[in-house]
């Protein structure tokens, strides 16, 4: 960690217009979600039984757990490359994944047409499901990054307990508990790190198996056995940009300096990653020779060329670029770029290339299920930006702030 | 039935309960079933002697408790203007496909679950909730089911149907062949009923041998082809025709069984857990290595692998 850079809790004001808007669009979301819950999943979307999945699991669940892969990306460079620099960077990209996480679990809840048996997974095992695999690695991850976060929860709390009235007598209790807490979790957070790797990458990948199954009713432009691999490339070249983006829309939002040193250290790394990706979905595409799909005319075709080139080609590009790579807008463009490529590669695996072989009408997702979704990201982003307020996780300069004598290793 | 589905509710909860506090039991029940019987049974749908009558309808329903018009209601052949699917209230269909010629008849089709040997919807199932049994029919647990729908999008025959209306527990509907009636020794209903001995319940080996006769014997009747036969590995029940089955829309299917290539990436990969304790085991030596590095190594230059 840079000496003069500490993780602290933002001092600003928290409404903002931005943040009312966000307000707005996150009641309105929950407002239909009540619907889904009061008369079912059939009266508020437009899921039937050749369209069995929406944007709820290609969005909030397959997007959101790619979109949330900064977390053990810059987990994998910061604590097991060990490479001191990208520290900063750690925090934010942590809680942007354990928020993400969070409403993918969410999601997938709200969509189980029977949600309160959301539990039986953990006692029914199939091992020869996917889902099983995808769902159990989702909720360990999920558990590791509530526990890699709470040393931060502990930082914060450290000789500050101050509970009020009658509870005041708990306080030396819980601070002492806070620092044992705190000690045991710095000697053993390595354990989780690691965990939360090895677990990323099996369900990353295995969220690209799912749709395997599925077979001729995938649109071969798209279904291919190296699906878990694609999956795995693309989660983990969308990781950094995601960190980049997240921390400029940060800064902005909150009027600070953007780390552009160590922001466009992070871009250089991701031109090689979306080269593999691009290499490997390219010549997939050569070995199984479904180019003559892109001479016809259809969604498919032009769903599939805009993800390979808005989404991987042009800022493949954007990143070797010098300049680009040096300055704030270039990064935040190039990235949110990536970040739309995999969004739509998801989109398009889940949705797009998913045609049953009795259609009667195509699927297009209801006001509701837009609603939904959107209503979700603006919570996350929300939620981030109380998080943000409340616990030491992005950086600042260290004159400005409060000295603690606790800093947490592990993290 | 509503005390029975109570009683069953208890059974799991119980099964819940002790294996959260480590108690082994053996849920016979409830236990996941994917069996592969030599005897298990099969129906020979022979579409060249259906009329369309569409009784198998009404006594699917009826056995299966599903809301019916009266028998007479069915002789409405309007029905027939478009293409129907089963769905969570008619488990199976009638459709019609025109005649081709003024000598020829229309061809009807009965369409339901073709009861897979190698089911997708057994292996797709997150919590196991779908069997397929001893005696061939592919079955689904409803008090496993967590409505995730992945057997939909896994099933090459669109067969599962949800209840998208119901808020509360809604129920994934598919033909199960009728389990309840078979185990009693009764016939299907469909089969029972039909008029015509359009379909043949038997030993599924058996109607393998008898349709290859009768294509032999009647080679002008049928064309050389059971559908069924080795269809995604084969399924339980299986049709004649005497017109070509992508003229009738049945999907276009190879031999190799559905669930084959995702079961293999997923044993692949977890291969007695070995990849995934390896992987971990190589990052935590990476991460050690790392550490004992000194300081000044790791913050000199840009090394990034």
């Amino acid at each position: 960690m840079s000496d003069n850079l500490k993780p602290t809790p933002i001092a600003h004001k928290f409404f903002t217009p931005g943040v009312i808007f966000l307000s707005v669009l996150a009641a309105n979301g929950l407002v239909f979600l009540l619907g889904r819950f009061l008369f079912g999943l059939g009266a508020i979307t437009n899921l039937d039984n050749q369209h069995p999945w929406g944007i709820w699991i290609g969005i909030d669940v397959a997007a959101g757990v790619a979109l949330a892969a900064g977390g053990f990306t810059t987990a994998a460079l910061g604590h097991i490359m060990h490479k001191e620099e990208y520290h900063v960077i750690v925090r934010p990209a942590l809680l942007t994944a354990m928020l993400g996480y969070t409403l993918v679990a969410v999601s997938v809840m709200i969509d189980l047409g029977r949600y309160y048996y959301i539990w039986h997974p953990l006692i029914m095992w199939n091992g020869t499901s996917v889902l099983f695999e995808v769902g159990m690695c989702v909720m360990i991850y999920l558990f590791v990054l509530y526990i890699e976060f709470l040393p931060i929860v502990t930082e914060r709390f450290i000789g500050r307990v101050n509970l009020p009235g009658v509870l005041k007598r708990f306080n030396n209790a819980i601070d002492k508990f806070l620092r044992v807490l705190d000690k045991g979790l710095n000697k053993t957070m390595f354990v989780f790190i690691i965990a939360g790797v090895v677990l990323s990458c099996l369900h990353q990948s295995s969220l690209g198996t799912l749709m395997i199954i599925a077979g001729p009713k995938m649109h071969p432009l798209w279904q291919t056995p190296i699906l878990p691999l694609l999956f795995l490339m693309s989660a983990v070249s969308v990781g950094f940009p995601m960190v980049i983006m997240e921390s400029i829309a940060t800064s902005k939002s909150f009027g600070l300096k953007p780390e552009t040193h160590i922001l466009s250290n992070l871009g250089s790394m991701v031109a090689p990653l979306l080269g593999i990706y691009l290499s490997f979905k390219i010549g997939d595409m050569v070995i199984r020779q479904t180019f003559v799909y892109l001479t016809e005319f259809n969604t498919a075709s032009v769903m599939f060329v805009i993800e390979v080139v808005v989404g991987i080609v042009i800022p493949l590009r954007m990143f070797l670029s010098r300049e680009i790579s040096k300055s704030p807008t270039g990064l935040f463009i190039a990235s949110i770029l990536v970040i739309f490529g995999v969004l739509l590669n998801r989109i398009n695996n889940f949705i797009v290339a998913y045609t049953p072989p009795y259609q009667f009408n195509t699927y297009f997702p209801s006001i509701g299920e837009i609603s939904v979704t959107v209503g979700f990201v603006a919570l996350e982003i929300l939620f981030f930006r109380v998080l943000v307020m409340i616990f030491p996780i992005v950086s600042l300069p260290f004159a400005s702030t409060l000295r603690t004598k606790f800093s947490i290793k592990g993290v | 039935m509503a005390h029975q589905t109570r009683r069953d509710f208890l059974k799991t909860a119980a099964i819940a309960g002790a294996t959260l506090t480590g108690i082994s039991s053996n849920p016979t029940k409830a236990a996941q079933q994917n069996v592969l019987s030599e005897n298990r049974m099969g129906v020979l749908v022979d579409t060249t002697v259906c009329i369309g009558c569409r009784k198998c309808e009404w006594a699917c329903k009826t056995a299966h408790n599903l809301p019916t018009q009266p028998l007479e209601s069915y002789d409405d052949k309007s029905v027939f203007k478009s293409m129907r699917r089963p769905n969570d209230k008619e488990l199976t269909v009638i459709n019609e496909y025109p005649a081709r010629s003024w000598d020829d008849y229309p061809t009807t089709v009965k369409v339901q679950c073709m009861h897979c040997d190698k089911p997708a919807c057994v292996s797709a199932c997150i919590v196991g909730a779908f069997s397929k049994v001893e005696n061939g029919s592919v079955i689904w647990n409803g008090d496993k089911c967590i409505g995730c729908r992945y057997c939909m999008v896994a099933c090459p025959f669109q067969i599962p149907a949800f209840e998208f209306e119901k808020a509360l527990k809604p129920d994934i509907k598919k033909c199960d062949f009728c389990f309840d009636r078979t185990k009693e020794g009764k016939l299907p209903a469909c089969v029972e009923i039909c008029p015509n001995e359009v379909l043949t319940y038997g030993p599924r080996e058996e109607l393998v041998r008898v349709a290859h006769q009768k294509i032999q014997l009647y080679p002008k009747r049928y064309i050389n082809y059971i559908y069924g036969e080795n269809e995604v590995g084969g399924t339980s029940w299986m049709y004649l025709a005497n017109r070509h089955f992508k003229e009738l829309q049945f999907p276009a299917l190879g031999g190799s069984p559905a669930p084959g290539v995702s079961e293999a990436i997923q044993h692949g990969i977890f291969a007695y857990f070995v990849p995934p304790i390896a992987l971990y085991a190589l990052l935590g030596g990476v991460m050690w290595i790392n550490k004992n590095r000194k300081p000044s190594d790791s913050d000199s230059e840009g090394r990034h692998e």
